[in-house]
């Protein structure tokens, strides 16, 4: 609790001690009236000062105000412990709001807690505490275990396992060692490590990560414009309400007092605050939740075009695909050893940089010895042929296996690259390479069909290779041999067909389809750790590239809405109820205070429901 | 011009809300908002009179909430 927060409980009790007192003193007129005035004066003089003092700013439809004459309007009709009564439970509604929203505000800056406080730089050979923004690129700094790393840069010296949790919301463990690019906001759990820095603190992934998230704000949701359209007209339309109810009624049929009285409530019941301070905090709330779990996104107004989604497209290179080749399977011949083949073309391909053949070195385990392998010669289009341990090996396509006379099997369906390997004249098998389609692909297409979204895969790959992902994934469409130019035509065809209420949302690896990614309705870019361009470029950032986050921001987009369209129906809902109630002269003061903050402590109970979204 | 201040003591939301509408009208201003949530005053003006839309912002949020202090640096 803050200061002023301690100050306000201390008087709201002593007010409160203050009014049963008075209540309990059998006094009577002038001197009641003085003995209820001074718990009136305890707890609401700051309130009947910023009354006066906004009055003379022109301020009159102000909170304040409006608690002031419904107050001091009861005094005058006599009913003073009502007066105190609702002047003290506005304060204890003030008490808890103010108490929440520090609350939720706090804990949504914990989840966010990835600022780095320190940087310990390298300067005459000894490390030097300083402020990260003092750091200068080139400089190099010390990052022991257990600690963040403060600036983005390369690894020079040392070797750890990176915690990169609070960027991406999984704590799957990195390895990085000299030459390795390392980005701020990683915790390194278990070496020492030296590091060139590379870019300033206020360029480096930390900063960027922190602007963009507290600038989400800005962006508002179409929800939170009604409700600012709202707030406008509603207070004035209440307090003419109100005056009408005190003048018209008593005009036709008398009674002035219970008239008045009836307005009063009308007084205290027409703040907007319940509706102006939950809809963006749950707003607010489900951002700061998205980022703990490595989903940036860049405004509420997201939140409501990923609900509203019934297209997604795909592109497939690195997004839907691993991005890069292994092997994907092996088919030794009768009788051959698996290791035997494996370990055949992995030496045979041992000379070569050639993507294909560090996929197959990667995947026989062993290293390779160079020793052992003599006369290499590559043949352009087919592959290669050379001796292990002095035995003729070929390794390639079925071309170099024809051209020596060797049978091989054809018509092979699998996608991807098929490496033959003969060793000494005799058919060993082969082995097939292929940009792998991610483990969790499938899952995220076969979810979001079940949801009644069209799935589109996009990609400037081969139709043999794009169409076989599409298959196993189970998409709806696929479009294969696409350069920059036509991927955004796609999806303007797609915007075209979407109904007029729907949205469109493309996800890419934000690398080169940064056109695509600022045409779609929501252009998501994902495996954006350390990538600048994706993170500008997009409209919501998946950290890691696991497609099944789309799935976790879609629920965080429903969960929101859901919790905002709550608050507005109950805030509303309540405050209506009570208006009504007021006007029939069924509801007293006391209730209108709690229309008033009741409402608005629970709705913001209500959105801070958003930061422990477990998705 | 875009810049970020901070604001200490805005107390209501509605307050902040009635803020970001006076700033919005000043002359000059492109766009403005002020959130309750992070106490941030955002203001994209102008920039050859940025320093003297500034200062109207400024009276606009005292004549709102007197006690709201923003911090200028």
């Amino acid at each position: 609790m803050t200061k002023k927060q301690k100050k306000l409980l201390w008087r709201i009790l002593a007010a409160g001690a203050l009014l049963i007192a008075a209540a309990c003193v059998p006094a009577e007129g002038v001197l009641r009236l003085a003995l209820f005035l001074v718990p009136y004066g305890v707890v609401g003089w700051d309130v009947l000062r910023k009354a006066g003092r906004n009055i003379l700013h022109g301020q009159v439809f102000d909170e304040n105000f409006l608690m002031s004459v419904a107050t001091l309007g009861a005094l005058i009709l006599g009913e003073y412990a009502e007066a105190v009564g609702v002047m003290l439970f506005y304060q204890v509604g003030e008490l808890f709001q103010s108490a929440a929203v520090d609350r939720s505000r706090r804990s949504i800056a914990q989840l966010m807690d990835i600022r780095p406080d320190v940087a310990f730089v390298l300067r005459d050979g000894e490390p030097a505490e300083v402020d990260p923004d003092e750091v200068e690129v080139g400089e190099h700094i010390v990052v022991r275990p257990g600690e963040k790393i403060p600036l983005d840069g390369v690894v020079t010296e040392g070797a750890s396992s990176l915690d990169t949790a609070a960027l991406t919301g999984e704590s799957v463990p990195r390895d990085v060692g000299p030459g390795d690019e390392v980005v701020s906001g990683c915790i390194s759990r278990t070496g020492l490590l030296t590091i060139r820095v590379t870019k300033p603190f206020g360029e480096s992934t930390v900063s960027k990560i922190l602007e963009l998230v507290e600038n989400a704000a800005e962006k508002k949701a179409k929800t939170e414009g009604f409700i600012t359209r709202f707030a406008r007209v509603y207070t004035p339309a209440v307090v003419i309400a109100a005056v009408l109810l005190a003048i018209v009624p008593p005009l036709l049929y008398g009674g002035w007092a219970d008239w008045v009285h009836r307005a009063l409530i009308f007084l205290v019941i027409s703040c907007p605050c319940a509706l102006v301070i939950s809809i963006p905090l749950s707003f607010f709330g489900g951002i700061g939740g998205a980022s703990a779990r490595g989903i940036l996104v860049k405004g509420g107004n997201y939140f409501e075009l990923l609900a509203r989604a019934d297209t997604v497209v795909f592109d497939k290179t690195g997004t839907l695909t691993e991005g890069r080749f292994a092997l994907s399977s092996l088919h030794p011949a009768d009788g051959v050893d698996r290791e035997d083949l494996i370990a055949c073309a992995a030496l045979a391909e041992s000379g070569s940089n050639h993507p294909i053949a560090s996929s197959l070195r990667e995947a026989w385990t062993c290293e390779a010895d160079p020793a052992r392998v003599t006369d290499v010669t590559e043949i352009p289009g087919q592959g290669v042929s050379v001796r292990i341990d002095g035995v003729p090996v070929l390794a390639g396509n079925e071309k170099l296996l024809a051209a020596a006379g060797i049978p091989c099997p054809e018509n092979i369906r699998e996608p991807g690259t098929v490496v033959h390997v003969a060793r000494d004249g005799t058919y060993l098998g082969y082995a097939v390479i292929a940009d792998a389609v991610k483990p969790s692909a499938a899952e995220t297409v076969s979810a979001l069909r079940q949801r009644g979204i069209r799935t589109v895969m996009l990609t400037g790959d081969s139709p043999a290779a794009g169409e076989a992902v599409a298959a196993a994934l189970g998409l709806d469409e696929a479009h294969t041999r696409l350069l920059p130019a036509d991927k955004v035509r796609q999806v303007e065809r797609l915007l075209a067909n979407r109904e007029s209420d729907r949205a469109l949302i493309y996800v890419g690896d934000g690398v080169n389809d940064a056109p695509v990614l600022s045409r779609a309705d929501v252009g998501i870019a994902m495996g954006a750790m350390g990538s600048d361009a994706a993170i500008e470029a997009a409209d919501i950032v998946l950290m890691d590239d696991d497609p099944k986050k789309l799935l976790t921001a879609m629920d965080i987009s429903r969960r929101c809405l859901r919790i905002v369209r709550e608050n507005i129906v109950f805030a509303l809902g309540v405050k209506a109820l009570f208006l009504l109630l007021g006007a029939l002269g069924l509801a007293g003061l006391w209730a209108a205070v709690f229309a008033d903050v009741g409402v608005a402590v629970l709705a913001i109970l209500n959105a801070c429901r958003m930061l422990r979204t477990k998705v | 011009m875009k810049k970020t201040y901070k604001l200490i003591d805005l107390d209501c939301a509605n307050c902040a809300r009635k803020m970001e509408d006076a700033i919005k009208k000043l002359d000059g201003v492109n766009d403005a908002s002020v959130s309750f949530l992070t106490q941030k005053l955002t203001l994209d003006a102008d920039d050859d009179r940025f320093e003297a839309i500034l200062a109207e912002a400024v009276r606009c949020c005292k004549r709102v909430e007197p006690d709201c202090e923003i911090v200028l640096k």
